[in-house]
């Protein structure tokens, strides 16, 4: 079975909030997805209907097994961090080792406390004591002793300083992510998270408005910097996107031509910053 | 079974300040208010020169007793040791009560939640794990705390009057140490079915409310019983007000206080009581164990069984963390 998880018409909605309109994708083996979104936008509820935390409608498998029914089973092989400082506050490090190295079969404690020694953190300080950051390096160091075969952030680096946001991804990299393993990962710090993802997918109002990996997003978008002089020819090309920087017009464009933006100045890959608010345009009004 | 332990453990871990801190004070303080007052006794004693001892009275006393009197002391003294426990068990009362709303509640307020459910355990043995820690660890805490306290006391006692004349070793072998252990742990089974449906009432409001349990857990039984009492005032309905205040609101909310299942026995020959004649043993197993044929008791433990199972199911679907 090669794909981790496949979706096919999930709804939800709230009181009168839609949070799932019909949504379909595929993730397969081995990938790091960054499910990007406004708030409010549907991110967490993906998650949460993936993770079997929430009821929803339609057709999701994960690993093959259905997350409202079969949830206890699936979570052997599913670890999630959600948000930051979620730990209980009165947890101490030696216990939390204990209890996930007692009650999960897939975790291994010398590779938890191999982890957790390149950090400040001793067994006898309590999650109420630590920082944020800390907190973080400790559930992290938790959660990659798992032996698991898909990672769930949500927004796992909300509040932290950077050097902690780049040491969390830096960890991930090099010590856990291999190509049995699959990572999603929301977050608004995308700039933080460009050069990792291999996945990328956008959500808005509750559908998946764009699905892609990283090469065929460089092959479909295009950003083009021209100057002044030549703005009409590039907005003749129907950009979805246009801003002015230093008196240059910097242009976006979905599916159009390479050669003939070639012509016309530099082009480039754009960030997924700049896809992301050219896609997301008018979400607020 | 091992993760079950486990589950247990860490609500033992979470809640070491009610589960064994709380007894362990109050029968400290207990002790030493009763060591105040029996220093305090002997000071003014000593003071106005009221002396039961000295003169060997009270010797003379114990001698002439009978054996129907000797048992009446062995009866004082094992009052004695259950009183620390009485006091322990109010206290026991209140953690349970609070720990059971705050069980289901608390990790969805502080969102530790999503901790507990990123792990492979199942919401039913959650639940189920809280459940026998409010019902069968926390009250065996308890129990083994009172019988330490319940043993101090005895000798304190002891001591006392053994200052005035009295052997020591003589009024020890009076009291029944063991028959008062035997009797106290025995009760907790009986604890254990009598608090079911209190047990599974707090446990669903704690897993059911958005916020503030407590109001939940009270004022929904609560008002409906004054409802039902405002509409008997006004001779409307006819429904049974008295049955249900006792039967549901006490029985619902207050069953997590020990001792509430003699309420079930009341006027049967197992009433609790002190002086009866066979008050000398009190609390005796054969006596507490009756509630076990009442109907009432299993009532109750099939309402707990179903209070829970919504509470389970809450627990799993519960989305708002």
């Amino acid at each position: 079975m090669n794909a981790v998880i496949t979706a096919r018409g999930l709804r939800k909605h709230y009181k009168n909030t839609i949070a799932l309109d019909d949504v379909s994708f595929e993730i397969p083996s081995g990938r790091i997805v960054g499910l990007i979104g406004p708030n409010g936008a549907g991110k967490t509820t993906a998650l949460k209907a993936i993770l079997g935390l929430t009821p929803f409608e339609g057709e999701l498998h994960v690993l093959g097994l259905d997350p409202r029914i079969q949830r206890n089973k699936l979570m052997e092989q599913v670890c999630f961090i959600a948000d930051v400082a979620v730990l209980p506050r009165w947890m101490k490090v030696r216990d939390a080792i204990d209890f996930v190295a007692a009650v999960h079969p897939r975790f291994d404690r010398a590779k938890c406390e191999a982890l957790l020694k390149r950090t400040k953190l001793t067994p006898n300080q309590r999650v109420k004591q630590m920082s944020k950051g800390m907190i973080v390096q400790l559930h992290l160091a938790l959660v990659m002793a798992i032996d698991a075969r898909l990672l769930v952030l949500d927004e796992p680096t909300l509040g932290l300083d950077i050097l902690y946001r780049k040491e969390f991804y830096q960890r991930l990299l090099e010590d856990y992510f291999d190509e049995d393993k699959t990572i999603i990962v929301t977050t608004h710090q995308v700039e933080e998270i460009e050069h990792i993802l291999t996945d990328l997918m956008f959500i808005r109002d509750g559908k998946i408005v764009l699905d892609t990996d990283m090469d065929a997003m460089g092959d479909r978008f295009v950003e083009l910097m021209v100057s002044a002089d030549r703005a009409e020819a590039a907005r003749a090309l129907r950009p979805i996107d246009e801003r002015t920087v230093f008196g240059k017009s910097i242009f976006l464009f979905d599916g159009a031509d390479k050669a003939v933006l070639e012509g016309l100045g530099e082009t480039r890959r754009p960030s997924v910053s700049d896809l992301f608010v050219a896609t997301m345009k008018g979400t607020y009004q | 079974m091992k993760t079950f332990l486990w589950l247990v453990k860490r609500e033992y871990w979470e809640n070491r300040g009610g589960f064994l801190w709380a007894p362990v004070i109050t029968g400290s303080v207990f002790l030493l208010l009763n060591l105040m007052g029996i220093i305090a006794a002997e000071v003014i004693g000593a003071r106005h020169g009221i002396s039961f001892g000295a003169s060997g009275e009270l010797r003379n006393v114990m001698s002439q007793m009978d054996a129907g009197d000797m048992s009446k002391v062995g009866l004082a003294l094992d009052v004695a040791m259950y009183s620390s426990m009485a006091i322990i068990t109010v206290v026991l009362g209140f953690v349970v009560f609070f720990y059971c709303l705050g069980a289901l509640y608390d990790d969805r307020r502080d969102r530790s939640i999503l901790f507990w459910k990123s792990l492979p355990i199942s919401d039913t043995s959650t639940v189920l794990s809280k459940v026998v820690s409010a019902t069968v660890l926390a009250p065996a805490i308890a129990v083994v705390v009172g019988i330490v306290a319940g043993m101090a006391q005895l000798v304190m006692a002891a001591v006392t009057l053994s200052f005035h004349g009295i052997n020591v070793w003589q009024l020890l072998t009076l009291a029944h140490p063991f028959r008062v252990m035997g009797n106290l742990l025995g009760y907790i089974p009986v604890y254990v079915l009598w608090a079911l449906p209190s047990a599974g009432w707090l446990l669903l409001c704690s897993a059911w409310a958005r916020t503030k349990p407590f109001l939940w857990a009270v004022v929904l039984p609560v008002a409906t019983g004054l409802l039902i009492t405002w509409f008997g005032i006004m001779g409307l309905f006819d429904l049974p007000a008295s049955w249900f205040w006792k039967e549901i609101v006490v029985r619902g909310l207050f069953s997590v206080f020990p001792g509430g299942s003699f309420t079930a026995t009341q006027g049967s020959p197992h009433t609790l009581s002190i002086t009866g004649e066979s008050g000398m043993d009190v609390l005796n197993v054969s006596h507490s164990w009756a509630a076990m044929g009442t109907l009432n008791l299993w009532i109750g433990v099939a309402a707990g069984i179903g209070l829970i199972a919504a509470a389970i199911w809450f627990r799993r679907w519960r989305d708002d963390s």
